[in-house]
């Protein structure tokens, strides 16, 4: 008698330590998650009252994927379009525009993608994941880091090719490297760089640190770090302007709060908050 | 977190084939008769939480284009850039990093606790910040580099040597624990009669400690090796991105998985596919040994 009710104690002692497990397991997986569950109570009651145009009637959160290089911008309308419409909150996930399209086509509860290139954008489309079509909302032009000060004195994109210059490029796989791809094709030069980085930060980020000399990213990254690097205009940029295109998703939980905060991007104050930062105008 | 020299196998113990070795118990796969229920539970599910995903991983390969992937010739390039300079920096980890096992365990030195703290760091540092803080230290501008750059011309980013470098700076922690692991287990009498035999210390290391704690320095050399091999995001700070210099594999996975996730998962599994390889070959190599 005893050993079995040992048994039983051991067998539940064993459930216990497993759901323990299991529950750390949950754990895990809920950091990515918990913030959805958020949206999912008032989603039903912005549905309820899902008539696009009265924006006055706002409520819950809306969820923006954007590509990295908006954080700075999108940050401070998501605190504009809380101020606009009391009992809203805006929850941004900031990062790059491909692997946010694969979280979007893999599930991810979003209302609202904004993506840093059609490339990225078409991934969302294709897969039927957006409600519409997407519209661009701003550009986005390539420049030249420089050192401060441009000690190699470099006026353009030829004098990077330069051989006892160290310049770092984007890798073509993502946006900004292709289209500094673009740019040299256009002007027919050819550049060997020290590396080719994952991202236009990390590109930006060896010109801050003064190992690389000059760095092919956009003029809002340049913006952005401000006195650490000197941005230098080059005129074969305009052969490989950025579209950032934005658009609504089809799985989204507060369709209403997904139209307002893209007519807030579109609209005059959003552009002049997107044009500080050193995008151009669509 | 040190390995008794009985566990030499650690780190290859989930690899097939090879000879089976001593063993404390042998009633390995008798349904867990033996086996304590709250040990086995938790047990399995550590288990399926890292075979799963590897699982997963096959499931999904794209099978049918794996052979074009594995005849390009930017896939060998990576892959020989990533067995070369994973294998240099496990050299390096040991030319340097036995030595300083064998400090740490032997010497009685003031600040010794900190020191290993110090030793372990590279473990917990995220990686990017690995890089980053060798670039502070050997960077065209760093603290050493710069030195380096203005009486040497060596500037080590950007170049293969800085991929090893990257490597050997997050892989020698292993090394490093599992070998001092074992010199304190190891029994040091040995080394003593040696001393009362007229061997000098070095000596005494070479000949009577070397061959004692062999089996621990493989150990911590493969550890050092997989992970050197895996290494990406001090690589990426630190030695960059370019084919053929500094491109190694995990690099060339993450490039991959921004245009062409199915490339990615192939080259994944090469990559996994010739450390399984590497692993297994090794362990049968010093199983007969030791």
């Amino acid at each position: 008698m005893t050993r079995t009710a040992r048994r039983t104690r051991r067998t539940r002692r064993t459930l216990q330590v497993a759901g323990a497990g299991a529950a750390a397991l949950l754990a895990l997986s809920a950091c990515s998650s918990s913030d959805d569950d958020a949206s999912d109570s008032s989603s039903a009651k912005s549905d309820a009252s899902a008539s696009a145009s009265s924006a006055d009637k706002l409520s819950g959160t809306v969820t923006v994927f954007a590509a990295a290089s908006l954080k700075e911008s999108f940050t401070t309308l998501g605190e504009q379009f809380e101020k606009e419409h009391p009992g809203t909150k805006v929850t941004f996930s900031f990062g790059g525009s491909d692997s946010l399209a694969a979280s979007i086509t893999g599930g991810a509860p979003a209302d609202v993608f904004a993506s840093a290139s059609p490339k990225t954008m078409k991934i969302v489309t294709d897969a039927g994941d957006a409600s519409g079509t997407p519209a661009t909302f701003v550009r986005n032009e390539l420049e030249i880091a420089t050192l401060p000060g441009n000690p190699d004195k470099i006026a353009s994109l030829k004098d990077l090719t330069k051989s006892d210059l160290k310049v770092v490029l984007c890798d073509k796989e993502v946006p900004c490297g292709a289209a500094a791809e673009k740019a040299l094709d256009a002007s027919k030069l050819k550049l060997t760089p020290v590396s080719y980085e994952q991202d236009v930060k990390a590109a930006l980020t060896k010109v801050e640190l003064k190992e690389a000399d000059a760095a092919v990213v956009y003029k809002t990254d340049v913006h952005a770090a401000g006195d650490k690097v000197e941005g230098v205009e080059f005129p074969e940029s305009d052969d490989a302007i950025n579209d950032y295109p934005i658009v609504p998703l089809k799985d989204a939980q507060n369709t209403a709060g997904a139209e307002a905060f893209i007519a807030l991007v579109q609209s005059a104050e959003g552009q002049k908050v997107l044009t500080e930062a050193g995008f151009l105008k669509p | 977190m040190t390995f008794p020299v009985d566990k030499s196998g650690a780190a290859a113990d989930t690899l097939r084939g090879g000879p089976r070795r001593r063993r404390v118990r042998t009633g390995e796969g008798t349904g867990g008769r033996g086996v304590p229920l709250p040990l086995l539970v938790p047990a399995l599910i550590g288990l399926a939480f890292l075979i799963v995903p590897l699982i997963a991983l096959l499931v999904r390969a794209p099978w049918r284009s794996l052979p074009d992937l594995l005849t390009s010739a930017e896939v060998w390039q990576a892959l020989r850039l990533s067995l070369v300079c994973a294998t240099a920096a496990t050299a390096v980890s040991l030319v340097i990093g036995v030595p300083l096992a064998w400090l740490l365990a032997r010497v009685e030195f003031p600040g010794r606790g900190l020191v290993r703290a110090l030793v372990t760091l590279p473990l917990v540092l995220p990686p990017v910040v690995g890089g980053v803080a060798l670039l502070m230290a050997l960077g065209r501008n760093g603290i050493v580099g710069k030195w380096l750059d203005t009486s040497f011309g060596i500037t080590l980013p950007f170049t293969t040597t800085g991929v090893v470098i990257a490597e050997a700076f997050v892989a020698m922690p292993f090394l490093v624990i599992s070998v001092e692991g074992t010199l304190r287990a190891a029994d040091p009498r040995f080394e003593e009669a040696a001393a009362t035999l007229g061997a000098s210390r070095f000596t005494a290391f070479r000949r009577v400690t070397l061959p004692l704690i062999a089996p621990g320095i493989a150990a911590g050399a493969v550890l050092a090796w997989a992970r050197a091999l895996g290494e990406f995001g001090a690589t990426i700070t630190f030695a960059g991105n370019f084919p053929g210099r500094t491109q190694t594999m995990p690099l060339s996975v993450y490039l991959a998985l921004q245009s062409d996730p199915e490339a990615a998962i192939a080259l994944s599994l090469v990559l996994l596919a010739v450390s399984v390889a590497v692993l297994a070959g090794l362990r049968d190599r010093w199983m007969t040994a030791g």
